[in-house]
């Protein structure tokens, strides 16, 4: 807190960075949101649960030794009175799998869930982002694929429907493709790791020049340069072979189980690769040419419960819901429109 | 092309990234033909300074633009893709420093830190970390070989094309950081949602 003689220089100097009030034109409005979407959730058998904001720091810590058991990084970090360390929550699949693998321990599954809860996040000085993000999503625990990610994802856009946002588009990809092909093009673990950091990052003249510096076969190399770079409609999943067709094959099957309205919202995305360690199968963005970030996100997890000792298969997503509602105002004024006629 | 809002950077990158976008069957003759004016919307044009592109293509306002790879490790942190290497605007980060006698290394030898003028604090930095040397940046907004000369700094990092200003005043080029080519990068959002327009224009440059 910036004081000046004991008092802070302006209103806003009060609260952290990063945080902020909200006051009730716009509380309405979220409120109207997440209404909307809890509605849908409730409706597809999705029970709402709210865990601790504060959990203890190591399950939610990144595990170097089990990439597939690790989330966006806790921030915030707090002893308690006996010396533990705690941390706010950064997302809530990592919670949601601990309650699923604990207090659902004897329940059969499928399991599912919904959640409004906020998360926190670390932000770069001086860019006006929120360490508090409030996140509605859902876990669907015990299911696999294709039938689990095609519920999944039509419960998303049966959401996305609801909230009136009218053109808004699904990404879909999987995590495992593009490091299983550059596994079959014998290339090494720290390699592939650099390579796929360039394509997390979208750096694709790096990831050029990294495919060029490599002994690779010419067909191998313009597969994986293609690949990257392949999004679009349901045709971006045929003419291919081999084990490329084959990984293409998961996609496939989750596109043929989803109703109409949610099979032409999505784009396949090749290139889209985890953006989180848990994230094991199909990964989705959702976007909105409204907004110039992504409004959301999610993908399967097959591993992370694991963790907890209770190995299941899952899926979910996570809106972002004022990204959400910055991209509904942005459609009501037009955004995203523009075209030079 | 014309789904397409492209940010265009005045500056250095300006007269090249206008010869591109011509050959891509743009017509700039409005952006050539008016200094002042910076929004074309009838052919998808606007038009900033190199250092605001990632700023427009980050936020969406703009769905691509060109800038200097210079500005682009600069603003490591900007989320922009980064589509190709568009070749023009050839240039060279370096650390140069008053020619003659290493001042900066005797500095860093006697005093433990040497001190270092730039407009790219990110990118000095980053170098000298790497390079495990101890520098204290000073950021500077206007001429940076000014600032050896006058005993600010004992070097400087910054961006040459071929070289003269800095002879011109008297510095010499220790070390090369980077060689820095004009990008063409994209909101990657719109990258998605406007793949269309945005891998023919790829293919259309591809084929220059």
């Amino acid at each position: 807190m910036r004081e000046h003689f004991g008092i802070p220089r302006t209103l806003t100097d009060w609260i952290p960075s990063g945080t902020r009030d909200v006051l009730p034109d716009e509380m309405r409005e979220l409120r109207a949101l997440t209404d909307r979407l809890r509605q849908v959730f409730e409706r597809a058998g999705y029970g709402e649960v709210y865990t601790p904001a504060l959990e203890y720091e190591s399950p939610l810590a990144p595990n170097q030794d089990h990439p597939e058991w690790t989330g966006p990084r806790p921030a915030y970090r707090v002893f308690d009175e006996h010396g533990n360390v705690l941390a706010l929550r950064s997302d809530m699949t990592i919670p949601i799998a601990r309650l699923a693998a604990t207090r659902y321990r004897d329940v059969d599954p499928p399991l599912r869930f919904c959640y409004f809860a906020h998360a926190y996040r670390r932000v770069r000085p001086q860019r006006g982002q929120s360490r508090e993000l409030l996140q509605a999503g859902i876990e669907l625990i015990g299911a696999g694929t294709p039938e689990g990610t095609a519920e999944v994802l039509t419960v998303l856009c049966d959401a996305l429907d609801a909230t009136g946002l009218r053109t808004y588009r699904v990404g879909l990809g999987d995590a495992s493709l593009y490091p299983g092909l550059l596994e079959a093009a014998s290339v090494d673990s720290e390699t592939r790791e650099r390579i796929l950091a360039d394509l997390v990052a979208g750096d694709f003249v790096g990831l050029e020049r990294a495919l060029y510096a490599l002994e690779l076969q010419p067909d191998e190399r313009s597969l994986l340069l293609g690949v990257a770079r392949t999004r679009g409609g349901p045709q971006v999943l045929e003419g291919h072979s081999g084990a490329l067709d084959a990984a293409l094959q998961g996609l496939r099957a989750v596109h043929g189980l989803l109703p109409a309205q949610a099979a032409e919202r999505i784009i396949f995305d090749l290139g889209l690769v985890r953006s989180l360690g848990y994230y094991t199968g199909a990964v989705f963005q959702i976007y909105d040419p409204a907004h110039g970030v992504p409004i959301g996100q999610g993908g399967r997890y097959d591993q992370l419960l694991a963790r907890f000792g209770r190995p299941l298969a899952a899926v979910g997503f996570a809106l972002g819901v004022e990204r959400v509602h910055i991209a509904l105002a942005g459609e009501e004024r037009g955004l995203g429109t523009w075209s030079p006629e | 092309m014309t789904e397409l809002m492209v940010a265009v950077p005045r500056g250095t990158l300006f007269a090249g990234s206008l010869d591109l976008l011509d050959s891509l069957g743009l017509d700039t003759d409005a952006v050539r033909s008016n200094e002042r004016k910076l929004l074309f919307l009838e052919v998808g044009i606007v038009t900033m300074r190199p250092s605001d592109v990632p700023t427009y293509v980050e936020a969406g306002a703009a769905d691509i633009g060109i800038t200097g790879k210079d500005v682009l490790m600069e603003q490591s942190e900007r989320e922009v893709y980064e589509l190709a290497d568009l070749g023009f605007g050839h240039c060279r980060m370096v650390f140069a420093t008053t020619a003659g006698e290493d001042r900066a290394t005797e500095a860093l030898r006697r005093l433990g830190v040497m001190r270092v003028a730039t407009k790219y604090p990110r990118v000095a930095a980053n170098h000298f970390r790497r390079t495990a040397r101890q520098a204290e940046i000073v950021e500077v907004k206007g001429s940076v070989e000014l600032a050896p000369l006058t005993g600010l700094v004992e070097g400087i990092v910054d961006l040459t094309a071929t070289g003269t200003t800095l002879r011109e005043n008297g510095l010499t080029i220790r070390e090369e950081i980077a060689v820095c080519t004009a990008r063409l990068i994209a909101n990657p959002v719109a990258h998605r949602l406007k793949a269309k327009p945005i891998d023919a224009l790829l293919e259309q440059i591809d084929a220059l």
